[in-house]
Parts: C-alpha cells; sequence; structure tokens
C-alpha cells in the first residue's frame, strides 16, 4: 500500500512524540541516580550529571537493607513462580482439553479474579495468616502470591497447551501409548518453553507486588524491595532524591532484564490464551 | 463435582474433545486438584470470609469476641461522606486513566503496524512501564514531578511557562498528575493487546478497500476498528476494572493526598483497615467496590453481546 509523504512525516512525528513520552521518566531517573547531592538541590537540573557519581548507591545500600529485601524478594518471586507453575500445568492442561462445567468454572474463575479488589481478600487473608503465625514471613507471602499469580498462570498455560495439537497426543495414543505416557513424552517436551515464560512471568509479577507485601510484612528485615524502597520517603513526603532513585534503578532491572527476554512470549501466552476460549 | 457427573454419562461426547477420544476420564481430578485446593483456601475462602466480616465489627487487636451487627457498616457507609468523596475520586480516576490510555495506545499500536523505521525502539521502550514494579513508577514520576529539582517544572521554566509548581501537593494538580502517570504506565499493555487484534486483521481487506478508493479513515472505520471492536471492549472493561481497584502508584505517588484529593477506594479501605483496625468496616467497603465492579462488568458484558449480534457493527 503506498503511503503519501505528508502522511508518512506525520506518521514519524506521531513515533517521535510516543518514544519522547515513553523514554524520559526512565531517562529522568537514571540521570537522578547519578547526580551528586548539590546537582540534586540546582534549581536549574540538567540531563546529563554534570559530576556523575556512584555515592547515591552506596548512601542507598547504607541507609536501607537493600541486599537483605533483594534477597526477600528473590525468595518470594522465585518460591511463587515455581508453585505457581507446577501446580497450574496440570489444571491448564484440563482447561485447554475438555470443555466439561470444571474446565468452564475455572475458566470463568480465571475472568472474576480479575475483578477482585484485593482489600476484599487481604482482610481475611491476614487474620487467617496470623492464625497460622504467617503474618510477617516470606513463606507466607509466598502462598498469597502463588493464588495471586494462578489466575494468569493458568490463562497463559492453557493458551500454550490448544497450542500444542491434539492430532499429535492422538498419534501417541494410537501408537499405544497411556495417557501419562503421551503428557511425559510428547506434551510436556512441547509445553516447555511456554512454562518457563509463564514461570518468569509469574516471577515478574511477584518480584514488583507491593500491597499485599506491603499489608503482610512488618519488620525491615523481612520486607521486600518494593516496601523498602517506600521508606526512603519520608513520613512527611520528603524524599532523599539520589539514593530513592538509585535504589529505585536497581530494584527495576531484575524484571526488565527477564522481560526484554520474554516479552514476545508473554503477548504469544495472552493472545493464545485470548484467541480460543 | 462437575466431572463426576460428566463421567456417568460417557454417552454425552462433545464432538472435537478428548473425552470423545479416551473415554470418561477420572483422571482429570488429580490434574485439577493441585490448583483447586490452593485456590478454594486463599483465594475463594477469604473472599466469602471478606463478605462475612463485613457484617461483623470485626476489628484488630480487639479483645471482645466479634459480633455480628446485620448491616450497620452499609449503613454507616452510606452516610461516609468520605467514602463516597474517595468513591467518585476513584470513578474519576479509572476513567480519566482508561479513555486517554486507549486513545494513545490505538494510535501507538497503528504506528507499530506500519512499515516504519523506529518501531523496535518503540516496542522496546514500550516494555520499560510494563515491567517497571508499580512503586518504582511512582518513585519516578516523583522525580519527574519534583517541585526543584523535577524535570518537568525545569522543561516549563526553559520554556518561560511557570516557576516550579509543586504538581503533586496542588489541591487542583495533584488528580490530573497522578492520571497522568496511570496512563504512562498502562499503555503498553492496552498497545501489545490492540496491536496484536490488529495484526489478526487480514491484510487484504485493508488492500482492497484501498483499491476501492477508501481513505485511511474510512479503511479505519469499516475494516479496522470492527476486527479490533472486541478486543478493544474487553481491554476497556479490564483497564476500568484495575484502574478502580489499584493502589501502589497512587500510594507512592501521593498516598491520597492532598487533602484526600487523590485518595482512591483502595487507599481508604486499606487505611480503614490497617491504619485503623476497622476490618469489618473496611470489608463492607470491599463489598461495595465489587458490587460496583459487577455493575460495570455487566453492562460491558450487555455491551458485547449487543455487538456480537450486529455482528461487529458500531452501535
Amino acid at each position: 500500500m503506498r503511503t503519501s509523504t505528508t502522511a508518512r512525516v506525520g506518521q514519524y512525528a506521531a513515533l517521535l512524540a510516543y518514544l519522547v513520552f515513553l523514554a524520559f521518566p526512565f531517562l529522568w531517573l537514571i540521570s537522578t541516580a547519578f547526580k551528586p547531592p548539590r546537582e540534586l538541590g540546582s534549581l536549574h537540573p540538567t540531563w546529563i550529571p554534570e559530576n556523575p557519581t556512584l555515592d547515591n548507591f552506596r548512601q542507598a545500600f547504607d541507609e536501607q537493607p537493600l541486599l537483605h529485601a533483594a534477597l526477600n524478594s528473590l525468595l518470594a518471586a522465585l518460591g511463587a513462580a515455581v508453585i505457581a507453575v507446577v501446580i497450574a500445568t496440570p489444571m491448564a492442561y484440563v482447561m485447554a482439553r475438555r470443555r466439561g462445567r470444571l474446565a468452564r468454572a475455572a475458566t470463568g474463575w480465571v475472568v472474576v479474579s480479575q475483578a477482585f479488589p484485593f482489600v476484599l481478600l487481604i482482610i481475611p487473608l491476614f487474620l487467617v495468616l496470623k492464625n497460622l503465625g504467617l503474618i510477617n514471613s516470606v513463606p507466607g507471602l509466598v502462598m498469597v502470591y502463588v493464588v495471586w499469580s494462578l489466575p494468569f498462570a493458568l490463562w497463559m498455560l492453557a493458551g500454550y497447551v490448544r497450542a500444542v495439537p491434539a492430532e499429535l497426543e492422538e498419534a501417541a495414543a494410537v501408537d499405544g501409548a497411556g495417557r501419562l505416557r503421551t503428557l511425559v513424552s510428547v506434551t510436556a517436551p512441547l509445553l516447555a518453553p511456554g512454562i518457563v515464560a509463564t514461570a518468569l512471568f509469574a516471577f515478574i509479577t511477584a518480584w514488583n507486588e507491593f500491597f499485599f507485601a506491603l499489608v503482610l510484612l512488618k519488620t525491615p528485615e523481612k520486607q521486600t524491595l518494593p516496601v523498602i524502597l517506600t521508606h526512603f520517603i519520608g513520613a512527611e513526603g520528603v524524599a532523599d532524591l539520589g539514593p530513592l532513585a538509585a535504589a529505585a534503578f536497581l530494584a527495576t532491572l531484575p524484571s526488565l532484564v527477564i522481560f526484554a527476554l520474554i516479552q514476545r512470549r508473554i503477548t504469544g501466552g495472552m493472545l493464545a490464551g485470548a484467541v480460543k476460549s | 463435582m462437575a466431572l463426576v457427573t460428566e463421567s456417568r454419562k460417557p454417552a454425552r461426547r462433545a464432538p472435537g474433545t478428548e473425552r470423545g477420544r479416551h473415554g470418561p476420564d477420572h483422571g482429570a481430578w488429580f490434574l485439577v486438584l493441585p490448583a483447586l485446593i490452593p485456590i478454594l483456601v486463599l483465594s475463594v475462602g477469604p473472599l466469602l470470609y471478606g463478605i462475612l466480616l463485613a457484617f461483623t465489627d470485626a476489628q484488630s487487636g480487639r479483645t471482645e469476641p466479634t459480633r455480628w451487627i446485620g448491616t450497620l457498616n452499609f449503613q454507616d457507609l452510606l452516610h461516609d461522606t468520605l467514602f463516597w468523596e474517595s468513591f467518585r475520586i476513584g470513578l474519576v480516576w479509572a476513567v480519566g486513566v482508561t479513555v486517554p490510555q486507549f486513545l494513545l495506545a490505538l494510535g501507538l499500536a497503528l504506528l507499530l503496524n506500519q512499515n516504519l523505521r523506529l518501531r523496535w525502539l518503540a516496542r522496546a521502550l514500550a516494555i520499560i512501564p510494563w515491567a517497571m514494579p508499580e512503586v518504582v513508577v511512582g518513585v519516578m514520576w516523583r522525580l519527574v514531578y519534583n517541585t526543584d529539582a523535577g524535570i518537568l517544572n525545569e522543561t516549563l521554566r526553559d520554556l518561560g511557562l511557570g516557576n516550579g509548581h509543586d504538581w503533586l501537593s496542588g489541591l487542583g494538580t495533584a488528580l490530573p498528575a497522578v492520571i497522568v502517570v496511570g496512563v504512562w504506565a498502562g499503555m503498553p499493555q492496552t498497545t501489545v493487546a490492540l496491536l496484536a487484534g490488529l495484526q489478526n486483521t487480514p491484510r487484504e481487506l485493508h488492500e482492497a478497500a484501498a483499491v476501492d478508493g477508501a481513505g485511511a479513515w474510512r479503511r479505519f472505520r469499516t475494516v479496522t476498528w470492527p476486527a479490533l471492536r472486541p478486543i478493544a471492549l474487553a481491554i476497556t472493561a479490564l483497564n476500568l476494572i484495575w484502574n478502580f481497584n489499584s493502589f501502589a502508584l497512587v500510594y507512592v505517588l501521593t498516598n491520597g493526598g492532598p487533602g484526600g484529593r487523590t485518595r482512591l477506594p483502595m487507599l481508604f479501605a486499606y487505611e480503614e483497615a490497617f491504619r485503623y483496625g476497622q476490618f469489618g468496616y473496611a470489608a463492607a467497603m470491599g463489598c461495595v467496590m465489587v458490587a460496583a465492579i459487577s455493575v460495570l462488568l455487566a453492562v460491558f458484558l450487555a455491551g458485547r453481546l449487543k455487538g456480537g449480534l450486529k455482528g461487529g457493527d458500531e452501535a
């Protein structure tokens, strides 16, 4: 299709505007993270730090238990991702391959769960976990994260299952393989990339999560990165800009890297889940 | 339960499903249980418990036993002007974020669907808001909005427009300021969903329309939009709900201030529950939010059904 020159110019101008809008806050975050205090206090801030420094990073680690928080985040996210995928994969298989009432109910729950206001969920969860002695504990948080990431995991995985042609499984059945054998040696290998993508997505979601962590984790040594980050913002909303920017930049790196690697698979999974349901 | 009933009736086979080929399958229960039990115990159960709590005077750290108080919480809520103000703010925020976000995302998706240079860069950048923890997005925009050291005010100063405004603390500017952040943060998901919808539209239809002499706007109205409509409706409904329920972004940006101008319902309920310990009352707020969301979903589903019957024709 031919497009006129004026239209092309317009398109590039619009694209440029989008690029600026998307990029500038992030560039500003990076710029702030490397600025010495004197430049941060300046009334005329610049895009490029005049005297770039790593002091903000050092100060961030001094002020708050960042390493410890990162470890907590890692444990919570890893635990949630692994458990969620292990228990979701069989159910997603049933959702994808059957049209029974169970599959329909599961799909319905996945959709409805997207609409929960979490406050209605967190109050009873808080009471239950408190009675179990799991408040202020990473395992307690993992339990919540598993259930919280299940709907999307089921949705993505069911999509990946549907992408595996049922004919392959039938062929194996004709060749005399039992159901379990078929699942393990035919379906599972084809699902593996989708399972990894789903696990990574669950990992990022848990790594980024804030609300449940804020409510359930009480002491700094148990808190995850997003919660610790808010400690850089004082009670009156006064923030120590440099260390705040440095810590925020560090907290976002893992998810950015993982996301960049699996972005295509996630969107693929989302769509596979959405197209045929 | 459903599966048991169905396996008793092996004769009822849906054509083209596995069941028809493998016969009644009792193994499916085993596959479902590992996920079903946590869902029931940690999601459905607490949800029902939460609804029950709304009818009690449950409070944190109280020694007397919790009492059933009927609809008293809801009656109090009815007269709680602060809650309804936050409910109104929640609606303004949800619509204020969702609508511009949709329009911007549609524009970007249409651009990314063209054969443009730098398209890859836009795709790469669109990952950033999506992958970032909401808390970091909030922190980042606080740096942008900062009165003295923020880039927004510096740019305005350079342009000779104003001399340092405290965007997040201004009574009039706080809500618009957080809405801009909401739009920025959620745009990528919407863009990706719409882009996928666009790529599912057959190219030949566009070309046929172009050959017939249809202009860009006409092609959009007659070819692109009808194909995009279902996905656009679904993503808009979800965005409205997600935004209405959002918490972290605004908690970090303004914590509901100034003077409650950005106090979303979730922030209100969080404070009520975990600062003042009013579990029953906060649960009642949650119930009201669920009711509001259900109405919204019903309206949307009805619209979707109508659109479907009309064959995707715009109403």
